[in-house]
């Protein structure tokens, strides 16, 4: 019985696609930040890297282990904020978790990102989609509370 | 044999669809089904008899009484208990071994005193031990596997010793489906002195139980695994030991007399079902017990032992299929973990929904032993009586189907 015209809405090619081969899937050696996330129902786990030029996300390195979800929305997630300011890139993931947790229309920045909307329909799924990107604002949480303490010599050191 | 046609028309929810095909329910080892002679003994509390037992003296609350009573009696006959006063009703396992860790554990262990587990223990009974342990100054020993899933018995007779005070061991394993054999163990514990509880959450519903050819002292298991009620466990203890403990909850029912600054407490098994019982699940459970009973537990045991070598067949022949635990159907329960290519088992349960197979995927409330698998989670099958040939087979088909999803170059060679 064919069963993959159903699945295809989860696991789309883009998402197998990256889920195969993973970007920006290795540690960074000089990092700003670096964050844990674990979703103890998969066992899901992803550490992210975030290292900043100026208020731009110059570099990003994930690693992690857990559904192909997971690892995706991992990968997708990194390749759309490398590059991005800090508040874009917080902007981007309020942005992605409405479309994921509340069912609201894509937002047009999030681009390839919307293909991870058909987990929406898993919600035992929405989890693993959602994790890199709670990572995410640790990262920006935590670097927003060192560049809050030491605001001057980031000016400084341009 | 079981007729499991026959079987499954007494399961309402078997009738039905998932996604649009016929459910093939392989979780039985997280909770069973129920069949009709079930819901209907828990209507017939709520239609025709409720009322709190063991208070008042109204015709309701004697027969709610009589019923409550009654299970508990059956419950005894059902694992062979000396007398009816030996079986607690509690919420669940987790909850009758919470009990025995708190009231037992806490006015025994000492410091340095030895609380033997194993390898292969589910969180009920782990992190009440830790917890205890903590509170007493007692250290934990575990058991180690061996490679095929199974005790290192030789390891186990190092380890049990006169600091042991209680081997706490799972019948048999929720994760391996392994079945251990307790009656050595056991043996060797009473040797130092030590008590023994059976975590028999997985094996009551599956093997025949007796606890006195057993002779093990606490015995746990859940009403919901053996076609029985959620909310209802049982802890079995002998009669010599829960007369010793304290109680565990506080509140009505467990007292014999309360004034305002201390009370007496009440005889076992009471002492330890403080506040109203869960009697409308407990007195339906008898119904369960009826049910099993007329199958007969023999031919159950009988009919699983024949599923789960057909299934560990039926794998086999999946590649890139890395089955875990002994592989001899008749060292193991209807359980049967497994990690497929390199699909984490999220994905391939999600796919394995879709082709409406109901399995267990993730850690199985054994973290530390998924650990020592190396894997982060692995996809469970599980069997009861309503089980066929046909549902192995499903199970079979579907996860070629994920393959195809994944793009991983599985085939089944037979099929």
């Amino acid at each position: 019985m064919p069963l993959e015209p159903e699945l295809d809405e989860l696991y789309r090619e883009i998402i197998l696609d990256h889920y195969r081969s993973p970007r920006n899937h290795a540690p960074l050696a000089h990092a700003d930040v670096s964050e844990e996330g674990l979703n103890p129902l998969c066992g899901d786990e992803i550490a992210l890297q975030l290292a900043f030029n100026d208020d731009r996300i110059a570099a990003i390195g994930w690693g992690g282990r857990g559904c192909s979800i997971s690892q995706a929305a991992a990968s997708m997630m990194s390749e759309a904020v490398l590059g991005r300011t800090a508040a874009e890139a917080e902007a981007l993931r309020a942005a992605f978790e409405a479309m994921m947790s509340s069912g609201a229309e894509p937002d047009s920045e999030l681009g390839d990102l919307e293909v991870l909307q058909g987990v929406n329909k898993f919600p035992v799924r929405i989890k693993c989609a959602l994790l890199a990107w709670k990572v995410l604002a640790q990262a920006l949480a935590a670097r927003a509370g060192h560049s809050s303490r030491q605001p001057r010599q980031v000016e400084r050191s341009r | 044999m079981l007729d499991v046609a026959a079987i499954r028309r007494d399961f309402p929810i078997l009738a039905r669809q998932v996604r649009g095909r016929r459910l093939v329910y392989l979780d039985n080892a997280a909770t069973t089904q129920k069949p009709r002679q079930v819901i209907e003994a828990l209507v017939r509390v709520y239609e025709q008899h409720n009322a709190n037992p063991h208070r008042g003296v109204h015709t309701l609350a004697t027969e709610t009484t009589d019923l409550y009573e009654a299970a508990r009696a059956h419950v005894a006959r059902f694992i062979n208990a000396r007398r009816a006063e030996e079986v607690v009703f509690t919420e669940n396992a987790t909850a009758a071994i919470n009990l025995v860790a708190h009231s037992w554990g806490r006015a025994t262990l000492k410091p340095r005193d030895e609380v033997v587990l194993t390898h292969m223990e589910h969180h009920a009974n782990l992190v009440p031990w830790q917890i205890t342990a903590a509170e007493t100054g007692a250290v934990l020993r575990f058991i180690p596997l061996l490679p095929d899933g199974t005790l290192d018995m030789d390891a186990a007779r190092r380890l049990i010793g006169p600091a042991t005070r209680i081997v706490a061991v799972t019948a048999m394993s929720n994760v391996l489906g392994t079945i251990n054999d307790l009656r050595p163990l056991i043996d060797l514990a009473h040797e130092f002195g030590a008590v023994v509880l059976v975590d028999g959450a997985q094996s009551v519903p599956h093997i025949a139980t007796d606890v006195q050819a057993l002779h093990c002292d606490f015995l746990a298991f859940s009403a919901h695994k053996m076609l029985g009620p959620t909310g209802v466990g049982v802890l079995y203890g002998r009669y010599e030991l829960l007369d010793r403990m304290g109680p565990f909850l506080a509140g009505g029912s467990m007292i014999l007399k309360v004034e305002w600054e201390r009370s007496r407490y009440n005889e076992v098994p009471w002492r330890f079902e403080a506040g109203t019982p869960n009697y409308a699940d407990a007195i339906a459970f008898d119904a369960a017990l009826d049910y099993l009973e007329a199958l007969g537990m023999d031919a159950v045991r009988e009919h699983e032992v024949q599923l789960t070598a057909y299934a560990l067949g039926r794998l086999a022949e999946v590649d890139g299929m890395r089955i875990f635990g002994p592989p001899d159907a008749t060292r193991r329960g209807g359980v049967i973990s497994f990690y497929y290519g390199d699909i984490h088992p999220h994905d391939v349960g999600t796919v394995l929904d879709y082709a409406g197979v109901a399995v267990r995927a993730g850690h199985h409330c054994a973290q530390p032993l998924m650990q020592l698998l190396d894997v982060p989670a692995t996809v469970r099958a599980s069997f009861y009586v309503y089980n066929g040939r046909d549902d192995v087979d499903a199970l079979t088909d579907a996860l070629t189907e994920t393959a195809k999803v994944f793009g991983y170059a599985a085939r089944t060679r037979a099929g």
